[in-house]
């Protein structure tokens, strides 16, 4: 890249920053104005810098923090067991063609059971309680990164895999040392969709559970008090900042270590 | 295909159709035994399973067809919900996606919230539209249609950015009307992407879905099903509701994926996510 174009690239970046500042400037005023000027009643829409306010108010408050922190627990815990279970599983059928065909037909059936209709099963199975939450998070999040890793798999570069049989290599070793490695960043964008799912379901299980403590829990509460949406959008705005925490943290990981992936050419589901 | 990779296709469809066909029978097999074995209320036989739901849903007049009166009161709307929900999602993310991906300073302006928007897992704020429109129809759809419509959106928006520069300066040459631009130029070049935005939309359709209808105070609909048997603990209705679910679920991303073939003109690439 000629130090020309770098710089108009850089500049190009400055001023879409600067746009999405205008933007969200923009968004926060429509809201504040909608709900100032009596269009939308309160009850439903409270100013956004009330509620912008309650979401700081509640970073001080230490039971709110630790129902976040519980919420999160959930979550990385459930995550950490579908990553454990999904990319073994994934690597066995993605490399043994006959696993692969045979499990593809149960995974077809499993996979589009809406995990969140497992809630009432599972909670009659396991009782109310984080067992619950963290076997339905798990549940969700092992589904993108299984279909990555057996996708990932598939694009190892045929070539690379003759050469190491060539030598000698059995088929373990081929698929750890030529399989793995281009199958990783697809594995790791599997587990930036799964983190995205398994918030989802934490929060959902959370709030349909209602009691306990967690972020979802939060929610629900406040959706059931008169006049308390400016506290479930104080959650919502905790949830989405969480959220976008996340996959932010999640993204810059996999730039820096698979800085070569198709992933970051544009796509960002 | 060349004859002889025909010929090898042809040989091995013995294998292939035994290992599609042959594992999900020996699975249902395993299972029946294992269930009949272990004689927990908590895992019934599967074939307990499917006669429940049969008598529960399908074995009603032929008139009507055969569904019963519970399945009239309970799929039908949860049917009608998602399907509206997601197809409301679909257009609205198109047109909307179509809108941002045009100009880059709209696009600008518009990514952190969009960002954030979609970072927000959609139960949080199924509460908020509890609020707004009371429990109902209309709170469900509003549900379904905002935590399905951003995969979508975002989704069409990058596909028009990603279009090759040399297309819209041949349509600025040919002076292409804005219609035309749409039809011709950037539906064609974001087709794939909205493909793969309308797969991830139409599982988080049925999640809100279910979701919804799972919220007390509910009427009506599958997962208003799912917690009246919770509550009754009757295991048997819960897990027939799971298999519904998954057959649906399954059904509809079939027809999305005919769709998208026929759309496509090839096999889709990877159904990742």
């Amino acid at each position: 890249m000629s130090p020309a174009t770098a710089r108009r690239k850089r500049t190009g970046r400055a001023r879409d920053a600067l746009l999405g500042a205008v933007g969200v400037l923009v968004a926060f005023a429509v809201c504040e104005a909608l709900s100032r000027s009596g269009m939308v009643r309160r009850a439903f829409l409270p100013p956004a810098s009330e509620v912008l306010v309650r979401a700081v108010e509640l970073g001080g408050d230490t039971a709110f923090l630790n129902g976040v922190a519980a919420t999160l627990e959930t979550w990385a815990t459930g995550l950490a067991l579908a990553c454990a279970l999904a990319i073994p599983l994934g690597l066995l059928l993605g490399s043994v063609p006959a696993a692969g065909q045979a499990a593809r037909v149960l995974i077809e059936f499993l996979r589009p059971v809406p995990s969140v209709a497992l809630i009432p099963l599972v909670s009659l199975l396991l009782g109310a309680g984080s067992e619950t939450t963290i076997a339905l998070v798990t549940y969700a999040s092992i589904w993108p990164v299984l279909f990555n890793t057996v996708y990932g798999l598939g694009e190892t570069d045929p070539l690379a895999k003759d050469t190491l049989r060539a030598f000698g290599f059995g088929r373990l070793a081929v698929l750890l040392r030529a399989g793995l490695p281009s199958a990783a960043p697809f594995i790791a964008a599997g587990v930036r969709i799964a983190a995205a799912t398994a918030l989802i379901l934490a929060v959902a299980s959370e709030i349909l559970a209602g009691f306990g403590e967690g972020l979802g829990t939060f929610i629900a509460q406040a959706g059931m008090v008169t006049d308390g949406t400016r506290d479930v959008l104080a959650g919502v705005v905790w949830a989405g900042a969480l959220g976008l925490v996340v996959n932010l943290a999640l993204t810059a990981v996999e730039r820096r270590l698979f800085p070569w992936a198709p992933e970051h050419r544009g796509s960002r589901i | 295909m060349t004859a002889r990779a025909t010929l090898h296709t042809v040989r091995r469809l013995p294998r292939t159709l035994a290992l599609r066909l042959g594992v999900p029978v020996v699975a249902l097999v395993l299972w029946q035994l294992a269930a009949r074995a272990h004689g927990s209320v908590f895992f019934p036989t599967p074939a307990r399973i499917v006669e429940h739901g049969y008598h529960l849903w399908f074995s009603g007049p032929a008139g009507r067809a055969f569904l019963t009166d519970a399945a009239v009161r309970d799929l039908l709307p949860s049917l009608g919900r998602v399907l509206a929900g997601f197809a409301l999602a679909a257009v609205l993310g198109i047109v909307l996606g179509l809108a941002l991906g045009r100009s880059r300073t709209v696009y600008a302006l518009c990514d952190p919230v969009l960002q954030f928007a979609r970072a927000v897992p959609p139960p949080a704020l199924v509460p908020v539209f509890v609020v707004v429109f009371d429990l109902g129809t209309p709170m469900q759809l509003a549900s379904i249609v905002f935590g399905a419509i951003w995969p979508v959106l975002i989704n069409t928006a990058e596909g028009v950015r990603g279009i090759d520069p040399l297309r819209l300066d041949v349509a600025a040459t040919v002076r292409m009307r804005p219609v035309e631009r749409i039809v011709l130029l950037y539906l064609p070049a974001a087709l794939p992407r909205i493909f793969a935005g309308l797969r991830l939309s139409l599982s988080l359709s049925l999640i809100l879905m279910v979701f919804s209808e799972l919220l007390p105070g509910t009427a009506d609909g599958i997962g208003f099903q799912l917690t009246d048997a919770q509550t009754r603990s009757d295991l048997l209705t819960v897990w027939a509701v799971m298999v519904l679910l998954g057959a649906l679920g399954h059904l509809l991303n079939s027809v999305l994926l005919t769709v998208e073939r026929m759309a496509l003109g090839r096999h889709p690439a990877a159904h990742r996510s």
